[in-house]
Formats: C-alpha cells, structure tokens, sequence
C-alpha cells in the first residue's frame, strides 16, 4: 500500500520533474539561442589595416575583424603565415582592395578553404586610374616580386579619394546585411553616420588645399601611391618608384629624378611609413628640397601612433602637406582636428 | 670640351650628380679596402670562405635591424658579432670534431643565412629584406662613406703589419706556426679583416654581393701578374675600374646600380681570362720562334 502510494508520488514527482526539466531546458535552449544569434559576432578579415578599420566603422560591436597586413606594414609584398591562413578559413567574411594591391589574398582565402564571402571593395569604384609608372623604371625591372598580376595596370590606391571610399563603406555595409540580415538597420544607421564623417573630411582636405599657390603644388613621395589624392584635390604627385615596385634603383633613375626636381620646381619631398627613407634623404642631399614629414600611405600606424583609423590617417596627412606646402609667410592655414 | 662624348660618357655623370660623386667615393674606398684582402684570400685558397662570411654575417645584420630599424651602427655591429661568431665557431668545430674547417664553415653559414632570412621576415615585408640583401649604393649617407673609409684604413694598417705572416702562411705553414706565435694572430686578425670589410661592403652593396668586390678583382689581377706587390695593387685598379664601370653602365643604361658593378667585375674577369698572360689562351698560344733557334 505505502509502496503504492509512493510508486504513484514516485511516478508524479518524476512526471513533474521531467515536465520541469523539459521546461526549463527548452527555456534554456530559447534563452541560449537568443544570446547565441545576438553575442556571435561576424568574423571579417581584411586584407590591410585601413580596409579593417572601414569595417570596424560601418560593422561595430556586430563584427570582430582583423587585418592580415597591420599598422606599418606593406600590404604589397605581404608574406602570409600559417596562422593567417587559419583564420582566413574560419572567417565569414573577406574584404579585400583589389586592383593588384592584393591578389595573394584571393589565392590565399581558396587555399585556405574558405567558403564564405569574398568581397573586393574596388569592383564598384567610378573610375580607376591607370599605373602611371610607364616612366619610372618600376614595372620595366620586371615582376620580381609576387604582387600579383597587377590588376591589368591599375593603380590600386584608390583609399586616397575619400570619395571612392564612400564606394568601399557602401560595399561593406552591403555585404556584411546580406550576410546578417538582422544586423541591417544597425550597419545602415553606422554607415550613415560615417558617410556623414567622410563628407566633412572630403570638405575640410579641399578647403585646406585650395589655399595653397600654384607654384608649391608639385611634391615628390616614395612610391606612388597618391595620384588619386593628387587628382581629386589638386596636388601634382611625383614619384621615384611605381606603384608596387621598389627594387633596387637604377643612376639614371635617379638622375632623371634629380633633373626633374629642379625642373620642376618640387615643393617638397615626402618620406612615407611603410619605405625605406634613404633615397629621399638622397635627393633632399643633393637638391637641397626639404623633407616635409612623413605620410601614411598603405597602412595605418600602431594605435597609439598619429593615424590609427582612416579618418585619422587622412587628416594627419593633409596635416603634413599643408605644413610643408604653406607659404612660409603665411600664418598656420588651419588649426590640426584632433582625431 | 664639356660637349665631347667623351666627356659626356664618362664625365658628366659624376660632375652633374653628387649621389654618384658619393657612390663612386664609396666603392673606392672599398676597393681600396677590400682589394687586397681579396688577393689574400685567394693566395690562401680561402675564397669561397669570403662568400660564406659574407652570408654569414647577416643574421647578426638582420637582428640589429629588428632592435634599430635600419641604423648603421647597430647593423654594422650586429654583423660584426655574427661573423666574428662564425669564424670562431667554425675554426673551433673544425679542431675539435671530424669536419675540416671548410665544412663546417659552410654548415654554419647555410643555418646563419636561414636565420637572418628568418628574423628580417619577422619584422617587416619584403621590402626591407631585399635592402638587406642588395643594399643601396646609389644612396651613401655620411655615415656609411665614413665608415667605409675608416674600414678601408684599418684594413691596410692591418695588411701592413699582417702581410708577412701570412704570405708565409700561405707557402710554409708549418715552418711559420714552428718559429713563430704570429700564425695564430695573423690568421685570426685577417679572418677579422675580412669581416670588417664585408661588413663595411654590404652597406653598399648588399650582402649578396659585397663580396663582388674582393674576389673577382683578385682573380683578375691574378691572371696578368705573379708577384705580390703588383697583384696588390692591380687588384684595387681593377675593382675601382668595375665600381666606375659599374656606376656608368647604371647610368646610361638604367640597370640596378649593385648588380651593374658586380657584372662589371665579371666582364673585367671575362677579358682576363681571355687575354692575359696567365689567362686561357695566351699560355696556350703557339710561342713565336725566336730568330736564332
């Protein structure tokens, strides 16, 4: 009887309990999947620095990226590890530049087995200008170096327009939806917001510039990679190496150089982060031109350096060329924005 | 006179321009250095060693630069330890174990070249690792051109005191090690010659040819002439005729500065072998008959 009784409460405790526990594991399954599909970030990869931090602005707390080629490193000549090639298999999403900038990436994320989207943010620029390097002795040495088949002689450093980087947000912003639908309205309200800062930046680097005299509009930098700059906003961009290369320089390079320079009337001579400095500190020896600093070209500096994101990395430069471009009578043209 | 195309060729170039002014003041003071060591290092049968040294010195090269970035002082020592690490490392192995000196010179050299070639890749890209390698003649700041000078200097303050012992190392080694302490010093003094000189060269030049300078003018010059004082100084005119060469050929053809003096040295060899005394042909000529025989 009492054995009844308790088989029967036995039966009922554990009828409840298995109601109980089933409740509360498919509670605990809701709750875990709702916190799985709201805390698992999208895992993007980027092929430099500078595409990193586009990502960054337009995805925030909603995407983990990384670059493979960080701050002061020359994504050209990226030498990949075993651990780059790790990640590029577990990641969602891929952005890469393009234009010949960065073609081992593509040949890195299909042997890495990634299978997820590859986006090259260049494909829907406006316009791209042609490697100007047909003068400079970069592209007649030879592809020495594996960078790529050279995007059918494109210059790849479209970034230095802030318009066409208005291109690569919307490129960014569109895939990073398409593969997380929920995340849209976030990524959209973000983009706007960092579209808004681009155009304020696009104002500020033309005003600035505006301001400057003919005559001191010609600059001479390492390698080419600001013809674009040069085009949208007026300066004159000489270069002693092409765009990719930088092998070793030829005498009559750098005498053509040295010619030019004092033809020419070049304001000043730009080092860059990611070159060796000894062949402009060559030509600023024997053309007595000054050196104005130093810019940002394809990567972003460390974080705690001037130009840790974008934004930063153009003002910084345009910081550096209106100091070495001003008139030297004239007041300090404008007050430096923090970034 | 300045309208001459001889002027024009040979001239203008170095008139015009100071950075070939300093290049060609560079390789001279090479030349001058790195001449006669290689004479000596040919005469004692040591000049594939003079190109392992100079790959050798190239992590010590390679690991200053990771703590300095590219400052002349900091790879200049750093090259300088790691060779002088190798020579003793080697010269010890080599008395102490089966593998005569050559061979265990050649192993640590491959496993030094590796490990500069791995720590250059550990700081930067691709870039910095081929200045490393080629180094960059066309731009000689002070600070190279004097150290290049001073090396240049101290290397023939050393020959001059060295040069006894070791062309007598080269012909009697044991009647020199039997009478006299200086066949160690003298050895191991030249061995450090050479590293300073290979050190100061790959500046310039890079490591891969730094050593361009020493041998091909030596061996040169050892095909017009037998004697010592001759082959000395012949061997420094030739390597100073292949650094001019060298600048022109860049010059006036747009070719990479470092390999263009390499090459010219190689041509220099070239017209040796062919035309010299000592050379291919000349011994094996058909000797004129003299009118009384």
């Amino acid at each position: 009887m009492h054995a009844f009784y308790f088989f029967q409460c036995g039966i009922l405790r554990h009828r409840g309990a298995a109601v109980f526990a089933r409740a509360l594991g498919v509670g605990a399954l809701l709750f875990f999947t709702a916190l799985g599909v709201q805390a698992k970030p999208l895992e993007v990869v980027a092929s430099f620095s500078l595409l990193a931090d586009l990502v960054k602005q337009v995805g925030g707390e909603r995407v983990l990226v990384s670059a493979l080629a960080g701050p002061d490193t020359d994504a050209h000549h990226f030498q990949a590890r075993p651990s780059d090639a790790r990640r590029l298999g577990q990641a969602d999403i891929i952005v890469m530049n393009g234009l010949g900038f960065d073609d081992w990436m593509s040949r890195l994320a299909r042997s890495s087995g990634f299978s997820g989207v590859l986006l090259t943010v260049s494909d829907g620029l406006p316009y791209r200008l042609k490697d100007e390097s047909g003068h400079a002795h970069g592209h007649s040495q030879g592809h020495r170096h594996a960078h790529g088949s050279a995007g059918q002689g494109y210059d790849p450093h479209a970034w230095q327009d802030v318009a066409n980087v208005r291109v690569y947000v919307q490129a960014i912003a569109q895939a990073l939806s398409t593969r997380d639908p929920e995340g849209r309205a976030a990524y959209e309200a973000r983009a706007r917001f960092f579209l808004a800062e681009l155009d304020r930046l696009d104002t500020d680097i033309r005003t600035a510039l505006n301001q400057l005299p003919e005559e001191r509009r010609t600059v001479l930098i390492q390698h080419n990679a600001f013809a674009y700059f040069g085009q949208a906003y007026g300066l004159r961009i000489l270069a002693i190496t092409g765009t990719a290369n930088h092998a070793e320089a030829s005498a009559s390079h750098l005498a053509r150089l040295v010619r030019l320079i004092q033809k020419e009337g070049v304001a000043a001579l730009f080092l860059e982060n990611v070159r060796d400095d000894r062949l402009i500190q060559s030509l600023q020896r024997e053309t007595g031109v000054r050196i104005g600093g130093r810019l940002y070209s394809d990567a972003l500096s460390a974080p705690q350096g001037p130009a840790p994101t974008y934004v930063c990395l153009m003002r910084h430069n345009l910081s550096v060329f209106v100091r070495a471009l001003a008139p030297a009578e004239d007041a300090p043209v404008k007050a430096q924005t923090p970034c | 006179m300045h309208d001459t195309a001889l002027y024009t060729l040979f001239m203008a170039p170095f008139a015009d321009f100071a950075f070939l002014r300093r290049a060609l003041a560079g390789t001279l003071a090479l030349s001058v250095g790195a001449a006669p060591i290689g004479v000596l290092l040919l005469l004692r049968r040591m000049s594939l060693m003079g190109d392992a040294m100079s790959h050798a010195i190239l992590p010590g090269a390679a690991l200053g630069y990771l703590a300095f970035g590219l400052s002349l002082w900091a790879m200049t020592l750093g090259g300088l330890v790691a060779g002088l690490a190798v020579v003793f490392a080697a010269g010890w192995v080599s008395r102490s174990s089966a593998l005569k000196e050559e061979a265990s010179l050649a192993t640590f050299y491959l496993v030094s070249l590796a490990a500069g070639v791995m720590i250059v890749s550990l700081k930067g890209g691709q870039l910095d690792l081929l200045h490393v390698l080629f180094g960059s003649v066309l731009a000689l700041d002070d600070a190279s051109l004097y150290l290049m000078a001073g090396v240049s200097t101290l290397s023939l303050l050393g020959l001059a005191m060295l040069i006894r012992p070791l062309v007598m190392d080269c012909f009697e080694p044991a009647f020199l090690r039997h009478r006299s302490r200086w066949s160690g010093l003298a050895h191991y003094g030249f061995l450090l010659l050479v590293v300073f000189n290979l050190v100061a060269a790959f500046h310039a030049l890079g490591t891969l040819m730094a050593v361009g300078l020493m041998i091909l003018p030596a061996a040169s010059a050892r095909l017009w002439t037998q004697r010592l004082t001759p082959l000395l100084a012949l061997s420094i005119g030739l390597a100073f005729l292949s650094s001019l060469g060298g600048l022109l050929t860049s010059f006036h053809t747009d070719a990479p500065a470092g390999p263009a003096i390499v090459l010219c040295g190689g041509l220099v060899y070239l017209v040796s072998l062919l035309g010299a005394p000592h050379g291919l042909i000349r011994p094996r000529w058909p000797a004129r008959r003299h009118l009384a025989s």
